[in-house]
């Protein structure tokens, strides 16, 4: 699947720098060399991360990938078979949930049918000992309600809430107690599609406001890029990589990563050759393609070339000093402000380029059967490790 | 096959039918209807035999019914959290334990009590430092054993199923609000697994109350009202039987249905 609206979202999010002050400081919570076994099945392996404080933090993977796994680590519910999950500095491995100061927002939401919703949000408060006074909670409760802008719902049965108004109410109930973290199991999987946009910006909006550190598992990575100062990237078990969304779209490590985080192009090939940082890559027939090789790679290592969609261009005809790939268009879709062609090389094979509406003023649109020419920089083909 | 059903049913209710009728019989004998009228009821209960017979039934029924429940309700709130092989084991057991026929467990409670006095009551004699030391014999004690064992199994299976249906996030997410276990059973399982404890209950009440094989063999030297029934049916039936079986039937339906109907909405609000 292709979207479009990932990529303005990256683009969006230059004018905000995530905490940098707390870049110095300890991290808040820690996986060390963390590794769960559930019988045969390595469910995470060697997991290492800093979390920091006040940061927005992403699990990102698909099912079964082990990121929600690492939450539940992190919330007490499962024990890692070996290594270290520490709060605070401190070792919590067998510490008991109710024992951490950490809170979940559940996938389905888990709230309590046979209370109301204010007493569902004020559960955490009731257990703490000293129990504080009704006054107290009272307000806490009421001010979480207007952070999630519910007010006026305190009275209200849960089974009387649509499913956005009971999300609300789960983060309500988890951000009362100012946690440590708060950790998000794909809280937005059971909302429509506009519900979730909009539930996206809140939860960044609340996240910012309160300065809680938020962990979001999530399988959907237009959430993850659009919401996360750092993302996680997880497959079988293990992190691929971490990193700022733009970082991870720009550097990704691998092919994996590449294809998780937007979408690309890859070519695969063999090194044949290499000169400074750039790798030149014999694909098939004779076609080299050079990219930039952000891991030192050997000659002879199976490699993939990615190119972004959005980084090639379709011509007519070639200027100097690019090379043109001589293509056929195969087939075009009307984005809006941009179109994206399906086009195919004779060796290359298929591929996908993205015209932004701009460009396609002057030369364009194109038709499918036309006959034309692709270019791109070298500089922006990458050179990645297949895995 | 409607026709096949409707017989079944005549034949299942028609008796039943009839005792409840002849119990309004103003004449003397259960085998002739002479008018209509309820002076069969002001007899049963102002029989003091019959009254004293409701008392230990109502004794032994409350009681075995509140053990039930509690136990049943410790039991399936453990089971749910144990895996694997154990708690199929387990499983299995209580499924048998509703199984096996009541006469069996009389007996084999009878037995198994007996003998166990048997060995104790010369022992504790040995060991009592003064006074005439306590007789162990069968009676309440044996009633209530014998009665809290088999709804015990009940309550569980009603239970276990509840606690099947609810979703297991609930309790992670209380234990994630900081509440200990206890503070989790106390606020968030028991509420919601309520209903079906009350409905564990009043079937665990039915069940002993109604029950005569099993009250038969342990009962010892008490009389509950089935026994007294049973013993007095002998002697010939009167319109009194009738009136007393008809009041127990209407308490067993009102019971049973109120936990038809607890089960029921508990379901529903989930």
């Amino acid at each position: 699947m292709y979207r479009t609206g990932k990529r303005s979202q990256i683009m969006s999010e230059a004018g905000y720098t995530p905490p940098s002050a707390t870049a110095t400081a300890s991290p808040i919570a820690e996986l060390r060399g963390v590794t769960k076994r559930f019988g045969e099945v390595l469910a995470a392996d060697d997991l290492n991360l800093s979390i920091r404080a006040g940061e927005f933090l992403s699990f990102l993977g698909p099912s079964g990938c082990g990121k929600t796994t690492a939450l539940r680590m992190l919330a007490g519910f499962e024990t890692p078979t070996s290594g270290e999950v520490r709060l605070d500095g401190a070792v919590v491995n067998t510490l008991e949930p109710y024992r951490r100061p950490v809170n979940m927002v559940f996938q389905h939401y888990a709230l309590f049918p046979h209370l109301t919703v204010a007493q569902n949000i004020g559960y955490g408060l009731r257990q703490r000992r000293p129990k504080p006074p009704r006054a107290e909670i009272d307000r806490k409760v009421r001010s979480a309600l207007e952070i999630v802008r519910l007010d006026g719902f305190e009275g209200r049965r849960i089974w009387e809430m649509s499913g956005g108004q009971q999300q609300r109410v789960a983060l309500a109930r988890a951000i009362v107690n100012e946690p440590k973290l708060l950790l998000l199991d794909e809280p937005m999987a059971a909302l429509d599609r506009k519900l979730r946009k909009e539930m996206q910006i809140e939860l960044q909006n609340i996240q910012r406001r309160l300065g809680i550190t938020f962990i979001l598992v999530t399988h959907d990575q237009e959430e993850a890029l659009s919401m996360s100062d750092r993302i996680c990237i997880m497959r079988d078990g293990r992190i691929v990589q971490t990193g700022a969304p733009r970082e991870l779209y720009d550097q990704p490590r691998n092919r994996y990563v590449a294809g998780f985080v937007g979408t690309s192009n890859f070519f695969d090939g063999a090194v044949t050759g290499l000169d400074g940082g750039t790798a030149r890559v014999a694909i098939r027939d004779g076609i080299v393609l050079a990219g930039r090789a952000l891991a030192p790679v050997a000659a002879g290592q199976a490699v993939s070339v990615s190119i972004r969609p959005e980084q090639i261009r379709l011509v007519r005809a070639a200027t100097g000093g690019e090379t043109g790939w001589p293509v056929s268009i195969l087939n075009r879709i009307f984005l809006g402000e941009h179109t994206e062609y399906l086009v195919k090389h004779e060796s290359l094979g298929e591929f996908m380029v993205l015209t932004p509406r701009q460009a396609e003023l002057s030369d364009g649109p194109f038709n499918a059967g036309e006959q034309l020419t692709a270019v791109w920089d070298a500089g922006s083909a990458l050179v990645l490790d297949k895995d | 096959m409607r026709i096949y059903a409707a017989f079944v049913y005549l034949f299942l209710y028609i008796p039943i039918g009839v005792i409840a009728l002849f119990s309004f019989n103003a004449g003397r004998h259960a085998s002739q209807l002479q008018g209509f009228s309820v002076q069969w009821y002001g007899k049963a209960l102002k029989n003091p035999f019959v009254m004293d017979a409701l008392q230990t039934s109502l004794t032994v029924a409350l009681v075995s019914a509140t053990c039930a429940s509690v136990f049943g309700t410790m039991a399936a709130v453990a089971l749910q959290g144990m895996k694997g092989p154990v708690r199929v084991g387990f499983d299995l057991l209580i499924y048998v334990a509703v199984m096996i026929p009541g006469i069996v467990i009389g007996i084999a409670t009878l037995i198994g009590l007996v003998t166990l006095f048997d060995q104790l009551n010369p022992a504790l004699a040995a060991i009592w430092p003064g006074g005439a030391p306590p007789q162990l014999s069968m009676g309440y004690g044996s009633l209530i054993a014998a009665h809290t064992l088999f709804t015990m199994a009940l309550v569980i299976i009603i239970i276990r199923a509840r606690l099947a249906g609810m979703d297991r996030a609930l309790a992670e997410a209380s234990s994630d609000l900081y509440a200990t276990p206890m503070g989790t059973f106390r606020q968030v399982t028991l509420p919601l697994i309520f209903p079906a404890v009350l409905a564990g209950f009043l079937l665990s009440f039915t069940f002993s109350f109604d029950d005569f094989i099993i009250a038969f063999f342990v009962a010892g030297s008490e009389t509950t009202l089935p026994i007294y029934v049973f013993s007095s049916i002998r002697r010939g039936v009167t319109p009194e039987i009738n009136a007393i079986g008809t009041m127990v039937l209407a308490a067993s339906l009102v019971l049973l249905i109120t936990s038809q109907v607890l089960l029921r909405t508990g379901r529903r609000r989930g």
